[in-house]
């Protein structure tokens, strides 16, 4: 059964109210470790949302022609993650022969997108809960898109506090989660607008 | 030796309780960390499922260690995470499918947990299987404390219940930003503050 969601709504939603970065904490390893700088910030949200677009759409690809057609649910973690890990090798190669300096920007953090959970998390999302195939391309767009525009507020707002006194033990990680949650609580503020669930 | 052992053991073990907690220290691996910690019997269902996915997957890889290549061991890596995430998804369905249906996607997203791959890079490589398999447990299980710390807060406070058992009085009136997604945030930060400060205070 899928979900009667115009798939335009869908994209809005997945940016501000359902962001799957505020709203379920997807990719959080990443987003502390580099929203330090606003420049890396910016390019590994794009690459997010280049690789989430891309592997949503081809997860979809497989799961319902392949994996379905021939019983194989239970691997589906196993065909996710693989299909994650040559997009984002593929992406890699590209990257570097396109952007030399993008490539050295994101340095050793580009592999790890394989590891971002963002990435699985969408597709496993997409798959539970039964969109097509367009509605698949929009929420992985829409996704990326809002986990983008998380990361570049978190640095921005990283950087202009950085030279204020904040006591010791808040220093780095701590500060970051408390300026994360007050972000999500004004991202709370688009809730009523929307809903997809 | 045996001493030798035995003291090595220990260290491992509060190294990854305190003063190398995943969670804590290392910020790594939260992100399943904010979204089950409203609830405490998930939480300790999914922490359990970390600290034996993560001590199995280290201890297999330990073994294999000597047959990876350097170049595709990212790869083998998480086959092996995938594998033990499978059996632990497809138990939990058999066993408690209804907590299995409310952890949803998070139990495949243990796979992406950078604990697993963390430990396994940093750990594993280099040590004979038994101290892998318990410095892969330790690592879960100081993940599953921090976790159990926080749920306890959010529960409490966001449904006056703890493990469903309504604890506080009637006249409690919970607070919904518990349930929320910015409380995770904002208790998983005191957490870290104070951990943070007590580490700064045993260094003097």
């Amino acid at each position: 059964m899928t979900p009667d969601v115009h798939p335009l709504t869908l994209l809005i939603a997945s940016v501000f109210t359902n962001n799957i970065l505020l709203s379920l904490f997807l990719g959080m390893c990443s987003f502390i470790s580099i929203s330090k700088d606003l420049k890396a910030s910016n390019g590994l949200g794009m690459a997010v949302t280049l690789v989430l677009t891309i592997t949503t759409l081809i997860n979809w690809m497989v799961y319902h022609w392949v994996i379905v057609p021939f019983e194989l649910d239970y691997l589906r973690y196993i065909v996710f993650i693989i299909v994650i890990a040559a997009i984002v090798q593929v992406l890699e190669m590209v990257i570097e022969r396109v952007s030399p300096t993008l490539y050295r920007g994101l340095g050793i953090f580009l592999p790890l997108i394989t590891v971002n959970c963002a990435i699985m998390g969408v597709s496993l999302f997409m798959q539970l809960r039964n969109y097509d195939l367009l509605q698949s391309a929009f929420f992985g767009a829409g996704s990326g898109l809002g986990w983008w525009l998380a990361i570049v507020l978190l640095a921005a707002i990283r950087q202009r506090i950085e030279k204020n006194p904040i006591p010791a033990g808040l220093k780095g990680a701590g500060i970051t989660l408390i300026t994360i949650g007050i972000i999500g609580m004004a991202f709370l503020g688009f809730a009523g607008m929307l809903k997809v669930q | 030796m045996s001493l030798n052992a035995a003291t090595n053991t220990t260290r491992i073990l509060k190294d990854n309780l305190f003063r190398n907690n995943p969670v804590a220290s290392q910020i790594i691996g939260i992100c399943s960390a904010l979204a089950v910690t409203n609830n405490l019997i998930n939480t300790f269902i999914m922490g359990v499922g970390v600290a034996l996915s993560t001590a199995f997957s280290s201890f297999t890889l330990s073994l294999m260690k000597a047959w990876i290549p350097q170049k595709v061991r990212m790869i083998i890596q998480v086959l092996v995470l995938s594998f033990y995430v499978i059996l632990l998804d497809i138990l939990l369905r058999a066993f408690i499918p209804d907590i299995a249906k409310a952890l949803g996607p998070y139990i495949g997203l243990i796979i992406t947990n950078c604990i697993l791959m963390g430990r396994a890079e940093a750990f594993a490589q280099a040590n004979p299987p038994g101290a892998a398999f318990w410095d892969g447990l330790t690592s879960g299980i100081g993940y599953l404390m921090v976790l159990m710390i926080v749920a306890f807060f959010r529960e409490l406070l966001g449904f006056g219940t703890l493990f469903g058992v309504p604890v506080l009085p009637d006249q409690f009136i919970p607070w919904t930003i518990m349930v929320m997604a910015p409380s995770a945030f904002f208790v998983l930060a005191i957490y870290i503050w104070i951990h943070n400060t007590l580490l700064a205070k045993k260094r003097k």
